[in-house]
């Protein structure tokens, strides 16, 4: 007990102080939460940049509520130069030039931006199929009521959380077994510790229990920056099974990283085999772009990696309001996935490099 | 009394040759036992084999009167053992190491500061392992060699790549853990260090023994004539050709070289003459037992 104590202690303190790897684990994926929760908080599509020429009676007549509406979707400007706002909207600065003349209202937006002048016109004449009924002085007939589904906000920071926690905790795991054990292997300390009177069971576990509390460092420091006010991530209902995630999580890429130590030879090699298996599943995986937009076979994909299984069952339980049990199933994948690896890793498993 | 350990007939091959060959010996309680010979010649093979890191292909090892192969946990916590200077965990101080090998050990924590004071390495006990020297880092893994208190010490090539002070330095803290009556194995391409320090050495090269005793004793078997030299001013060539037992007179740029097989008439005369001033007298060395074993330059 006293040498896994200690062994733990000293794996611990020298993933502390090793700026390398408190970067990589630490601060690169923090940094993207950052980047990613600040520069995408106006999530969904950018507001259409429209332009009244003149007077838009219709528009600047509207009582507040409708107006605050019609800002969510465009950005109003004015002007008065009508082939200005045209020359504009030609080359894309513009969405639309809107002009009223007497009741008709006349738009001129570009074919080319079919999303963009569907957007506008859609709006325009829904507000003028409201102006029209409250001409008649009738209420109208029929009304809308909205509802959205799941994470109610959809900021980006919903889903970078979750991406960046998995691939935090992957290369974190990952990386943190192939390194242990290609550099003590390197510097002979593995040899040194076989001929001491300890188990092999102490080396390992010590380094079990050191990655699984790095992970849970991360999941913390993660979690908390996320949900400072200027990032603003809204945890649901079961987000607590986050915590068995990426324990199970982070066995599964220590049985990659131990897979990736045993046949590495050297240290540069691993740390590049390393990233070769962790940043292409990152991508694969929905760690850094959300795999609703992602083609069809990348989605597939995700489904056969590890880091797929626990982004998704991340996001599921900490912004997708599902219950617990949506964990379950990743978690047993994942633990499966550790067992399997694992095993192999042992094959592979040199003390010396000779 | 048992010898400590005892090698028979050891053989390991790798890619079918013989990196050990048959090698045979045995090191007695408290002794001062060094193998010699350049790389390659099968020496940290054959230590590996006696610490248990490598399974022999045939013959047999007996350390502390058990086999070390395979792992065995009953015999090390009785061996200390010093693979390389670089065995350490990254990125934690001297003092550090040192504390987690005693915790490893089961030690006691005095032992850190006790063996710190040993390899002298007080000053130094808060530097990261990655920042000592050379000297220092092979004194730090000695230290974490010894905090078991071992009865057996195995020191695989404790002075390579160190500075000549350094490597003097080094043999005093040796010498210290031999005369505190631990049997001590080194490994060494030094010949000056296997003389120096050995009680015993075992010549090695290619997979074999060449010879083994004291060193005293292996250089004295050569019967290797003994080259004196003096001051040219006080003693020419010629007079010195004229000495009792010179056998062979040589001059170069300050000093007149006599060589001879029979020392005590030349130096008696040299007395006589009042012609010592700058006297240096070299015998043979072990370098000189391993030209005379295979025919070529000794080469570390």
């Amino acid at each position: 007990m006293r040498a896994f104590v200690s062994l733990a202690r000293a794996m611990f303190k020298g993933f502390l102080r090793d700026r390398t790897s408190l970067f990589f684990t630490l601060f690169f994926p923090l940094f993207f939460i950052i980047i990613f929760g600040t520069v995408f908080s106006d999530q969904g599509a950018a507001k259409q940049k429209v332009e009244l020429v003149g007077e838009v009676p219709l528009i600047s007549s509207l009582p507040a509520d409708a107006r605050a509406g019609l800002d969510e979707v465009f950005q109003l400007s004015t002007g008065d130069d009508l082939g200005a706002a045209v020359e504009s909207v030609r080359k894309g600065d513009l969405a639309a030039a809107v002009q009223q003349q007497g009741d008709t209202i006349e738009v001129h937006y570009s074919a080319a931006d079919q999303v963009g002048s569907a957007t506008v016109l859609g709006v325009l004449n829904s507000f003028i199929g409201q102006a029209n009924i409250a001409a008649t002085g009738s209420p109208p007939k029929y009304t809308l009521s909205q509802q959205t589904v799941e994470d109610a906000s959809l900021k980006a920071i919903q889903y970078v959380t979750p991406g960046m926690i998995g691939y935090g905790i992957a290369i974190g795991a990952t990386f943190g077994a192939a390194m242990t054990l290609i550099t003590w292997r390197d510097k002979k300390l593995l040899r040194r510790l076989r001929l001491a009177p300890i188990s092999t069971a102490s080396v390992v576990g010590s380094r079990v229990v050191v990655s699984l509390l790095v992970a849970l460092v991360q999941l913390v420091i993660f979690i908390g920056v996320a949900s400072l006010p200027f990032l603003g991530l809204k945890l649901t209902g079961s987000w607590w099974m986050a915590v068995p995630l990426t324990l199970a999580g982070t066995l599964a890429f220590l049985s990659i990283g131990l897979f990736v130590g045993a046949i590495a030879k050297t240290a540069e090699g691993g740390a590049a085999l390393a990233n070769l298996i962790t940043l292409p599943m990152a991508f694969l995986s929905g760690a850094f772009i959300p795999l609703e937009v992602a083609p069809g076979w990348i989605q597939g994909v995700a489904k056969v990696l590890p880091m797929g299984w626990l982004v998704t069952g991340l996001k599921d339980v900490m912004v997708r309001g599902q219950g617990p049990g949506a964990a379950l199933l990743p978690i047993a994948i994942l633990l499966a996935f550790s067992v399997v690896v694992g095993a192999i890793a042992t094959r592979f498993f040199k003390w010396d490099k000779a | 009394m048992a010898d400590t350990i005892v090698v028979t007939d050891l053989v390991k091959s790798y890619e079918s040759k013989n990196a050990v060959d048959g090698v045979t010996f045995s090191v007695a309680d408290g002794e001062f036992f060094g193998i010699l010979g350049p790389n390659g010649a099968g020496k940290t093979t054959t230590l590996e084999m006696i610490e248990g890191l490598r399974e022999p292909d045939s013959g047999s090892v007996s350390l502390l009167g058990m086999s070390p192969w395979p792992r065995n946990s009953k015999l090390l916590p009785r061996i200390g053992v010093q693979l390389q200077a670089s065995a350490f965990f990254e990125q934690l101080t001297a003092r550090e190491q040192l504390h987690t090998f005693v915790d490893l050990y089961g030690q006691s924590m005095a032992r850190v500061d006790e063996l710190l004071e040993m390899v002298g390495l007080q000053d130094k006990a808060g530097t990261r392992a990655e920042k000592l020297s050379g000297g220092q880092a092979q004194r730090l893994s000695i230290a974490c060699s010894l905090v078991n208190d071992p009865e057996v010490v195995f020191l695989d090539e404790p002075t390579a790549a160190l500075d000549p002070q350094a490597r003097r330095n080094l043999w005093d803290v040796l010498r210290d853990i031999n005369d505190r009556g631990k049997t001590v194995v080194l490994t060494t391409h030094y010949m000056d260090e296997a003389e120096s320090l050995c009680d015993r050495v075992a010549i090695m090269d290619n997979g074999k023994i060449l010879q083994l005793g004291p060193p005293a004793v292996l250089v004295r078997g050569l019967d290797a004539p003994v080259r004196i030299s003096v001051e040219q001013a006080v003693l020419d060539a010629d007079s010195a050709r004229g000495l009792p037992g010179a056998d062979q007179v040589e001059q170069d740029g300050s000093s007149t070289i006599i060589t001879t097989r029979t020392p005590s008439p030349v130096l008696s005369a040299l007395a006589e003459r009042d012609a010592l001033d700058g006297l240096q007298v070299r015998g043979a060395t072990l370098e000189d037992v391993f030209l005379d074993l295979t025919g070529r330059e000794y080469r570390a």
